[in-house]
């Protein structure tokens, strides 16, 4: 698949010096859900801030459709529709007269069929004459969502979509965001929970302290996360694995005296009863067996620490 | 060029004065209505007329003058100022919009909102005293081109600006003086000579003088002298503008 979005080596230093995103590299492709997966300062915001022009990084390059978006920004920006983090929105404007501002500003004239589709689709049709002061914090989220949509772009950011939004909304919002889906449209969006990555992204990219951990398609984190581990301790030591267990998925330990195997749950055959028959046969005795479940939550969690331990070092 | 983005920031600047049309163009005519029963008729009583003009007219175009910047430099500050402080500037900063364009719709929305204010005062004016206008191009030029100047002067406040106290600093301090002290209300002639060359290096002055040789074509400096300043303010304001914008934005993280 194309590459719709590129980010080479980006790095981000604030003003007070503090470095924000570390070396980034990044690849989007075209049409796809991509979640950036990471803890509270991670660098998430920074990084999709930096690449929509509302903070300016400190090296690297990112090409969007593969236009510079310093050098091309117009183009480039052109793409793009963005909903920040937080809900910044004027206080005496209308909802429709400020949907319509920023499609302007994107330098498209009023097309007042598709921003009221737009406004119908997020149920905003009958707030359209309110001022946005009178809306509540959903209403007001769902406002900026039209106003990132308002030019039709073909990217759409979403930082942090769901913070402080209830239920309903967000039931929408992933309506809206399937559909823009299949409309071609490229979804990017920022996420410290794991369920929301879990439940619409096609891949996801763990971020922690500026640095890109892992990107991985989705199914197969998932498929990490289905998969378990079977520890057997051995009541004595073995030297090497038995040829006839070759077949699993076995990992003897360094001390010898342990074996782990990894299988996935979700095969009707685990296989669990053959291996420990097999063992009986070879002579192998068992002291102890436990199992472990991986969920991305642990992997997230070990690839947070991970990273954190790493950097201690350094 | 984004036409369209300019049109949207022009017309959703002007529609805030739409708003807020009775305070906007309430305070300057209160203001207006005090200058003439203070100076006007009780000075006035006094002073019968300078350079053969009647006090009451001699102080229209000054009164003018500082209604047109006090206005064009709070408008454009404002406008500015304010996405920064809301954070809606995010909105501007992500369009493909150039820094010249977005000037282009700050700053002619806010020297549109003063130029209809600068003519509802001279209307005004024309309520209590006799106004005539000599030079009419020219008056018009004095106008149109100190409000887009001082929106400009507005705009590169607002813009630096990072609180409100900052906002308002430059024109209580600077501006609001530089006009008092510029001949709005009297002509220099009436000063001993000390302050008259003191009152020299008074912007303002020119300005003032200038706008007033329009209607009586009596001045205090040679009108040529007067469009000179103008223009050099203007192109330093644009100077001032293009460098900080070279050197990249500090609303920009
Ligand atoms: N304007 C700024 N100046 C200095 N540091 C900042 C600024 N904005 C963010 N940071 C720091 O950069 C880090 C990443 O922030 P951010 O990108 O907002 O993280 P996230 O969105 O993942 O929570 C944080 O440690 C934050 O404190
Ligand atoms: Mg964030």
């Amino acid at each position: 698949m194309k590459n719709f979005i590129s980010i080479v080596n980006l790095s981000k230093v604030y003003a007070n010096n503090f470095k924000a995103l570390d070396e980034i590299n990044l690849e989007i492709e075209k049409g796809e859900i991509f979640a950036l997966l990471g803890p509270n300062g991670a660098g998430k915001s920074t990084l999709i801030n930096i690449i929509c022009g509302i903070v300016t990084s400190s090296a690297g390059k990112i090409l969007v459709n593969n236009f510079d978006i310093k050098k091309e920004y117009r183009k480039a920006r052109s793409l793009i529709g963005i909903v920040p983090q937080e809900l910044t929105l004027e206080a005496f404007e209308t909802v429709w007269d400020n949907v319509c501002y920023s499609r302007g500003l994107y330098g498209k004239s009023l097309n007042s069929n598709y921003i009221e589709s737009l406004l119908k689709e997020l149920s905003l049709w009958e707030k359209r004459k309110s001022k946005l002061r009178e809306l509540s914090g959903g209403m007001k989220r769902r406002v900026l969502i039209a106003k990132a949509l308002s030019h039709e772009p073909t990217v759409l950011f979403l930082d942090e979509p769901s913070a402080s939004v209830d239920v309903e909304l967000r039931k929408d919002m992933w309506g809206i965001v399937k559909r823009l889906k299949q409309k071609g449209v490229t979804i990017i969006l920022t996420t410290h929970y794991i369920e929301e990555a879990e439940e619409i992204a096609d891949r996801v990219g763990i971020i922690n302290h500026g640095k890109i951990i892992v990107v991985d398609r989705k199914d197969e984190l998932i498929k990490r996360l289905g998969e378990k581990k079977l520890i057997l301790e051995l009541q004595e030591t073995i030297n090497n694995i038995p040829t006839i267990l070759q077949e699993f998925n076995l990992e003897l330990s360094e001390d010898k005296k342990r074996i782990t195997y990894t299988y996935d749950t979700k095969n009707k055959r685990t296989g669990i009863t053959t291996l420990l028959n097999l063992m009986r046969d070879e002579g192998i005795n068992l002291k102890d067996m436990n199992t472990e479940k991986s969920s991305l939550e642990s992997i997230f969690i070990n690839l947070v620490k991970g990273s954190n331990n790493e950097l201690l070092r350094s | 060029m984004n036409y369209y983005g300019v049109k949207a920031i022009y017309l959703h600047e002007m529609d805030r004065m739409r708003r807020t049309l009775f305070q906007s163009l309430v305070s300057p005519l209160i203001s207006t209505s005090l200058y003439f029963i203070v100076f006007g008729s009780a000075i006035g009583s006094r002073i019968k007329e300078v350079d053969g003009v009647a006090y009451g007219s001699f102080i229209v175009p000054g009164m003018i003058m500082l209604t047109l910047l006090t206005q064009s430099i709070s408008n454009a500050s404002f406008g500015i100022y304010f996405p920064k402080f809301t954070g809606t500037i995010y909105e501007l900063l992500a369009a493909p919009i150039s820094s010249f364009e977005i000037i282009l719709g700050f700053v002619g929305a806010a020297a549109t909102k003063s130029l209809i204010i600068g003519c509802v005062i001279i209307a005004t004016a024309g309520l209590f005293v006799d106004l005539n206008i000599a030079h009419p191009l020219v008056m018009m030029f004095f106008l149109i081109f100190t409000a887009v100047t001082f929106s400009l002067f507005g705009f590169i406040i607002g813009f630096w600006a990072d609180n409100f106290e900052k906002l308002q600093l430059i024109p209580i301090l600077i501006i609001t003086p530089l006009v008092f002290l510029g001949g709005s209300f009297y002509s220099i002639n009436m000063l001993p000579e000390f302050w008259q060359k003191v009152s020299l290096f008074n912007p303002v002055l020119y300005l003032v003088s200038g706008f007033r040789w329009s209607f009586y074509e009596i001045a205090d400096v040679s009108i040529f002298t007067s469009l000179a300043t103008m223009l050099f303010i203007l192109f330093s304001c644009i100077t001032i503008i293009s460098i900080s914008f070279a050197k990249g934005y500090k609303i920009k993280n």
